[in-house]
């Protein structure tokens, strides 16, 4: 009778649970890029690949499924307790050893990317300046102290904090901020013209106007449009009651202890010690067609303490790296000369590149080892 | 006669694929091949009309024979015969049935039904023929004139069903708005060369040309408020306005650019003429094209001709850079490469599977042969395609389609020179039919040489990921397909128990000798390996793609269908190496395993396709998804095939100790 630790450890480094990790890897996958046509990539990515467990549905049948991290992790212990029990490193196994070894690096490289990386995007019209990236799906409520003329100092609430309908302290602020409602979705319009609006509650400013109806939020890779009626309080009491909502074209402005401010939900920024001016975009497509032929964005980065100056050329398959940052081409809109820029931020990035190459020479080690081998037999 | 088999039949293969190359004589003397090389641009790439023609009668009607099953000589001889009556002789080319229709409630709206759909052939061979199903016994193909009764109801159906989102059409919609894009292109071409409407366009453009003067002179009086022609200026108005017209609605664009800064800017006809002014004279190409059409509707070889051998003069000064490549693609349509070496893995496949019966040294070099020839005939053809369009082999499904086949037939080259006992010489035969066949239906879309849209237009990457993880998908098949002659050969023949090697014997199904392994042995090596050669590719491949996404998109990886399809590959031939490595699978398991790869395969390749969703997805047809669902059937039935005990085989009925369980 052997302990139940070398039995465990039998079990977990068997070629056996290999063989089945894969397979419901391969189910995994299959079955997400199918869901991929109802919930859309991002969802997919949050259901299934960042995931311990999924609960999928097909008709009306549910059941469970292990989620990426769980295969992610059980393949990993496979790994590491076959290479620690049955694997010696001789040269006949380095082939092997560094394949493995790849694929452990490969696994947790995507562990990483998904908590580490980050998305933004940047729109910018050609002459214009910017020195912020904006969230591909997150809000947040702005609150700008826009008094002086040369900058803007902004004290940035993430929607989520918002949603949970707190009091919102901030040393920054003078006054402070209550959440009255909040809706996720929703559309903002003239008052008159809304059939069903949510009940309006503005005191101040243009939400008197306007109304706003909630929708349920979409579920697939479209943003969300939330909107809040918030109330302000100062040590004097109530400021008035405003509507504040992603629709918005710009930000609510007053005037309080003598300066300015605005006030308004938007897509979350993220500032960047430098800045990125557009100076042309261009377009072209194949005479005679509309396959497009090239999106490029010239654009000029200068940080912020203007230490460095430098053009760059933005294109398909030629992005900007600096900072720690890497600005794709994304999409273009040539008729109003406007560019969008992907902006992603991935600690991480280098994982993969050395994960695959060590897979690639191990695969390589292993496979024409064995062809020697064989060629050898062969001629002899 | 026995050794002289093999040389003869490949003789007869070189013969075969030669006869393309020199153009056929048209009986009256046309100069159609001349005709045919003259380069235009079409969806931004310079080619020759000869491709116009051929790519325009595969999208239109699924061939290049413009006939009618009720005719025994087709309406003309060449695609290119019927691209000159298209924009010349109109009132011919609308009686030319080439507008293919199938769809059943789409037949019914115009006016079709079974008594009318009928085809009344009228010698009794055909009639038999059709009754066997070798000739088609309905019509499928309707002319121009057949349709244009119905005109108002394929608009107000295209109408109702362009209002539906692409993806909720019913196939219904999707077949009207089909065959109103046909329609639409067609009238587009008439107008491409010529102005289809004008009665003698050479004339009218003469006229045209002779008022340029005149007008001009016209304008300048009027703006100095000096007495005017009046009518000079009338009528170089109402040309203008025709050939702005004329300039938006055209399908090629015949005539090189005048800007020497932008080369490939050619110009449509229209354009040429609306440029007439600030040259002075109408352009010569212009006169060329008219007058060529005069040629030909007075069916005057002679002057057409000479037009040609003129233009093409003018054409060696003027877009010289162009030619060799129109001349080279025109020579390359006519060979049919591709479509040639299918026939002859076609015939090669045959000839290996004979060998397994008798004369397995003469059928097997036979065979062996034969691959070699089609494999060098395919490779040809990738070179021309890639000197031709600019870029790396794989672009599209159509060339990648190719490229498995090659990729497929190259390694059973290897095996069959290792081996020498038509296994692989028979795989070849198969895959290579097989993707050449899957590649002719994809080519009915159109040209195939397409520009590569700015984020695919990189030849780093294409020959690089695109290659490798072609490569994978092409040694993934050739495992499975292995995998299928195993379990064919091990069910129905006792083949797998003894040895085949033409090395050793010519008789090799006589005698077994004790110390060679037997073919069940063989081909399990020989599938192992594949499956190694397959798990490194696909894996390379993938990761490939991963560095692309990264380079372009910022991310290395973000689970888009085609994506996931490739890594289920890999994950797929790393699970029978595993299988294999720890014993879970003997030699049947691991054959079924290798046949389930097929299914993947296939998924990743095509099935992917059919999501509509992700940066992959290019377009593919209902009928490609039924297509795809048979095959899954077809291979897992064969896995079922497999699972037979073991005593049914006729391989190893007798034998007491199978090593294979």
């Amino acid at each position: 009778m052997r302990p139940l630790w070398k039995k465990l450890l039998h079990f977990f480094s068997s070629l056996r649970l290999t063989v089945v990790l894969l397979a419901l890897s391969i189910v995994l996958v299959f079955l997400a890029t199918l869901d991929q046509v109802d919930i859309g990539i991002y969802g997919v990515q949050e259901k299934w690949f960042r995931s311990f467990v999924v609960v999928h549905f097909i008709g009306k049948i549910g059941f469970l499924f292990p989620g990426g991290y769980t295969l992610g992790f059980f393949l990993l212990i496979n790994l590491v307790a076959a290479h620690a029990t049955r694997f010696k490193l001789t040269r006949k196994k380095l082939g092997l050893f560094l394949t493995h070894f790849g694929l452990i690096l490969l696994l947790l490289g995507e562990f990483f990317t998904g908590l580490w990386q980050e998305d933004f995007q940047m729109r910018i019209d050609e002459g214009q300046t910017k020195n912020y990236s904006e969230s591909f799906r997150h809000n947040e409520l702005a609150v700008i102290d826009a008094t002086n003329p040369e900058f803007d100092r902004v004290t940035a609430i993430p929607e989520e904090i918002v949603a949970t309908q707190r009091v919102i302290h901030h040393a920054s602020l003078p006054f402070r901020i209550e959440v009255r409602a909040y809706y996720p979705h929703a559309a903002m319009q003239f008052a008159e013209q809304a059939t069903s609006p949510a009940p309006s509650l503005a005191t101040a400013g243009f939400g008197r106007r306007f109304a706003v109806t909630p929708f349920p939020p979409p579920n697939s890779d479209l943003i969300n449009i939330p909107a809040a009626y918030i109330e302000l309080f100062g040590p004097e009491g109530s400021l008035g009651t405003y509507l504040v909502s992603a629709m918005a074209p710009q930000p609510e402005t007053f005037t309080y202890a003598g300066k300015t401010w605005q006030i308004g939900l938007r897509v979350q920024r993220e500032y960047k010690p430098f800045s990125l001016h557009l100076i042309e975009v261009t377009h072209d497509v194949y005479p005679g067609s509309d396959i497009p032929k090239n999106f490029a964005s010239l654009v000029r980065l200068r940080t912020a303490d203007g230490s460095e100056e430098q053009e760059f050329k933005i294109y398909m398959n030629n992005p900007l790296r600096f900072g720690g940052f890497t600005f794709y081409q994304y999409q273009m809109d040539s008729a109003n000369k406007s560019t969008v820029l992907q902006v992603v931020r991935n600690p991480s990035w280098q994982m993969p590149y050395v994960a695959c190459t060590l897979m690639a020479l191990g695969l390589f080690w292993q496979f024409g080892q064995s062809l020697r081998a064989f060629i050898r037999k062969r001629t002899a | 006669m026995k050794r002289f088999f093999p040389l003869f039949v490949l003789l007869f293969g070189v013969a075969y694929l030669a006869s393309g190359l020199r153009p056929t004589k048209h009986p009256a003397g046309f100069d159609l091949d001349g005709f045919g090389r003259l380069p235009v641009l079409l969806n931004g790439r310079i080619k020759p009309a000869d491709t116009v023609a051929r790519t325009t009668l595969l999208m239109i009607q699924g061939r290049q024979r413009v006939s009618d099953p009720e005719r025994s000589e087709p309406f003309v001889n060449s695609p290119i015969e019927w691209l000159l009556d298209v924009i010349y002789r109109p009132e011919l080319a609308d009686t030319y049935p080439t507008f293919k229709v199938d769809h059943p409630e789409l037949l019914a709206m115009l006016g079709k039904n079974a008594d009318n759909l009928k085809v009344n052939y009228t010698s009794t061979g055909r009639k038999i023929m059709a009754g066997l199903g070798f000739l088609p016994s309905r019509h499928s193909r309707f002319s121009y004139r057949d349709l244009t009764p119905h005109f108002d109801e394929i608009e107000r159906q295209t109408q109702l069903a362009s209002r539906t989102e692409s993806k909720d059409r019913t196939s219904f919609q999707r077949a009207v708005l089909a065959l109103r894009s046909n329609l639409v292109t067609y009238q587009r071409l008439k107008y491409s060369f010529i102005s289809a409407d004008s009665p003698d366009f050479f004339a009218e453009v003469s006229a045209f040309s002779e008022n340029i003067r005149a007008s001009a002179q016209a304008a300048a009086d009027r703006e100095a408020g000096r007495p005017y022609d009046a009518d000079a200026l009338k009528r170089a108005m109402d040309s203008l306005q025709r050939y702005e017209a004329l300039s938006e609605f055209t399908y090629v664009r015949p005539i090189p650019s005048a800007n020497p800064d932008n080369p490939t800017e050619w110009r449509s006809i229209g354009t040429a003429l609306l440029d007439s002014y600030s040259v002075g004279q109408v352009p010569y190409e212009v006169l060329t094209y008219a007058a060529l059409g005069k040629s030909w509707r007075e069916q005057n070889a002679d002057r057409f001709n000479e037009g040609v051998r003129v233009y093409r003069m003018l054409l060696e000064k003027t877009a010289p850079d162009f030619l060799p490549k129109t001349d080279l693609e025109t020579r390359f349509n006519r060979a049919e490469p591709f479509y040639k070496s299918m026939n002859l893995y076609m015939l090669a496949f045959f000839l290996a599977a004979a060998s397994w019966l008798r004369s397995p040294v003469t059928l097997g070099r036979t065979a062996f042969w034969l691959i070699t020839l089609a494999f060098i005939a395919s490779t040809a053809g990738f070179l021309a395609r890639m000197w031709i369009g600019g870029y790396a082999p794989v672009t599209n499904l159509y060339s990648s389609a190719l490229f498995v086949g090659w990729v497929a037939g190259g390694l059973c080259i290897v095996l069959e020179s290792i081996f020498k006992n038509s296994v692989g010489s028979a795989a070849a035969g198969m895959i290579g039919f097989g993707t050449l066949l899957i590649a002719h239906h994809l080519s009915l879309s159109g040209d195939t040489l397409e520009m590569m849209r700015a984020v695919l237009d990189s030849n780093f990457w294409l020959a690089t990921h695109v290659i490798t993880v072609t490569a994978g998908y092409g040694a993934t098949f050739l495992a499975g397909f292995l995998a299928i002659i195993y379990i064919f050969l091990g069910v129905f023949t006792p083949l797998l128990s003894r040895p085949i090697d033409r090395n050793a014997a010519d008789s090799a199904t006589i005698g077994v000798p004790k110390d060679r392994e037997t073919t069940a042995t063989t081909l399990t090596r020989m599938v192992y390996g594949i499956v190694c050669f397959a798990t490194f590719f696909s894996f390379i491949g993938t990761i490939l793609g991963g560095i692309w996404a990264d380079q372009s998109w910022g991310r290395f990886w973000g689970w888009d269908p085609k994506e996931n399809g490739a890594l289920i590959i890999v994950l797929w031939n790393a699970i029978i190496l595993h299988a294999r490595w720890g014993g879970l699978v003997k030699q049947r398991g691991l054959m079924a395993l290798a046949v389930f790869g097929n299914i993947v395969t296939g998924w990743s390749w095509f099935g992917t396709n059919l999501l509509e969703v992700g940066l992959h997805s290019y377009g593919f047809t209902d009928n490609g998804a039924r297509t795809l669902a048979i095959f899954v059937i077809v291979q897992l039935a064969i896995i079922a095939l497999a699972l037979i005990p073991l005593h049914l085989w006729r391989s190893f009925a007798n034998t007491n100790d199978p090593k294979s369980a």
